[in-house]
């Protein structure tokens, strides 16, 4: 359940048309940057992917988002069960009130799992994937508050990789972190898309260079291009790319 | 206007500068010819410091761009072009040291009959039209233009090929000559160096601004 096909996706909160004729396939097991100037849409377009915007009265969304072949906004999918497929990660790091063990264990537990070997396995399989298990294998009773920033960063991946998605999504996952903590967190993409498709919206662009394979320019609602990474930084199609990329504007 | 707009803009002004500097030793060398003006000689060699500080100082503002902005697309393509395309220029720059300082010994008692024979003016006139033509063409970032200079090097290129024969008419007809055919000659092959160096930098100028790779193809595939 990997490869996610927007196609003619139209999305507006109220009346204010905010995505505009979106088609656009993420192949399975690769990195896909969004970027684009604030306002232009990625994050919009990025929370349709696991729908998170249903939680906003006022959005619609017309089009069609298959992630597998799958219509994800037909009437019989569930949810809950879509969003533990399709995990986020948000900018600012958002541990809960737990402990260390109880935040990657909880996604678990919700969903009936009462084993607890298995339990245990699973924290510790998905601490290790997030690369914090050396960190914080001798203090897991500890709360998650008490960790820095990069590392509660880290944390909520590794809960997100508990629940076995297949995409993830990383909504500026770095901007609040320090460039140390940014740099393990570029690492741990680049070690995930091994076994994971990977959204990331990202309004750095060097970040986006370094850690995707295609990159997707928005502006003002409408995917402007969208390409191998290494061809949009060096010889972008549209004028529009060049001039964001360039720093000419946004 | 962005800061990476302001430093892109002065490494273009700077480049070429730098073009016009090697351009201009180029074409001392052939008046030094026609006036016999060993003057203009001592200019062309003193020239040359000059034309390295201004290599060494693009150097170092391509670095600068490089680790500050962290250039990409036509910025990044520009700044590689231009790293290229300095050390073209000092090349040529040295070859043209080269003859001038040939010159300032031999061009008062030289027979200009041996000049003709290797067609050295015509070739440093040919040289210095390329390097305008590359002057204007990044200047106007005209690719039409810049394309030009592959058929002036392959002028360059037959007179080369032709001197082989005139070097071993004119040894057997003027061996007392020998010293200086041989240096004219390898004269001839010094221009023809320019003329390469300067095709070269046709070459980045279209990757500059089409990213269009021309570098090993055939003459023919990078004229379209």
């Amino acid at each position: 359940m990997k490869q996610i096909v927007a196609e003619d996706v139209n999305a507006y909160y109220g009346e204010n048309h905010v995505l505009k004729n979106i088609n656009l396939t993420i192949r399975q097991n690769t990195v896909t940057a969004l970027i684009g100037p604030s306002g232009c849409g990625k994050s919009t377009f990025l929370r349709t992917l696991n729908r998170m915007n249903d939680y906003i009265d006022s959005f619609r969304l017309k089009g069609k988002i298959e992630i597998d072949g799958k219509d994800i906004y037909a009437k019989k999918v569930k949810v809950e069960e879509l969003r533990q497929k399709v995990g986020i990660v948000f900018q600012k790091p958002n541990p809960f009130p737990k402990s260390i063990f109880e935040n990657v264990a909880y996604g678990l537990k919700i969903q009936g799992t009462k084993d607890k070997k298995f339990i245990n396995e699973r924290v510790e399989r998905s601490l290790r994937q997030a690369a914090l298990w050396a960190e914080v294998k001798d203090i897991l009773d500890k709360s998650a508050l008490s960790l820095s920033g990069g590392q509660q960063q880290r944390l909520c991946i590794a809960r997100t990789l508990a629940v076995k998605p297949s995409i993830i999504l990383m909504d500026e996952p770095a901007s609040a972190l320090d460039p140390l903590s940014s740099a393990k967190i570029e690492e741990l993409i680049g070690e995930l898309k091994e076994k994971y498709t990977i959204v990331i919206v990202t309004h750095n662009m060097q970040q986006a260079a370094r850690v995707s394979d295609r990159t997707a320019f928005f502006y003002v609602g409408e995917l402007v291009e969208y390409n191998k990474t290494s061809e949009l930084f060096t010889n972008p199609k549209n004028k529009q790319t060049e001039n964001y990329i360039t720093g000419r504007f946004g | 206007m962005a800061q990476v707009e302001l430093e892109i803009q002065a490494l273009k002004d700077n480049l070429l500068d730098m073009i016009e500097l090697v351009e201009n030793q180029v074409s001392k060398c052939r008046k030094v010819i026609e006036k016999k003006d060993v003057r203009l000689a001592k200019e062309v060699i003193a020239g040359e410091t000059k034309v390295n500080a201004q290599e060494l100082a693009i150097d170092k503002d391509c670095e600068n761009i490089i680790a500050l902005y962290n250039p990409v697309a036509g910025d990044l393509r520009f700044v590689l072009a231009t790293i290229k395309i300095s050390n073209d220029l000092e090349r040529i720059a040295d070859n043209a040291c080269s003859l001038a300082k040939f010159l300032k010994k031999y061009v008062a008692h030289i027979d200009h009959k041996l000049l003709d024979q290797f067609d050295i003016e015509k070739m440093l006139q040919t040289c210095t039209v390329m390097l305008n033509d590359m002057h204007e063409a990044l200047k106007k970032e005209d690719t039409k233009l810049a394309r030009k200079v592959f058929d002036k090097d392959q002028t360059l290129n037959a007179i080369n090929r032709k001197s082989v024969k005139s070097a071993s008419t004119l040894l057997k007809e003027h061996p007392e000559d020998h010293k200086i055919i041989l240096r004219l000659f390898t004269i001839v092959r010094n221009l023809e160096r320019i003329g390469d160096l300067t095709k070269n930098i046709g070459e980045e100028i279209v990757f500059h601004i089409e990213a269009q790779v021309l570098k090993h193809h055939k003459p023919e595939q990078s004229k379209s």
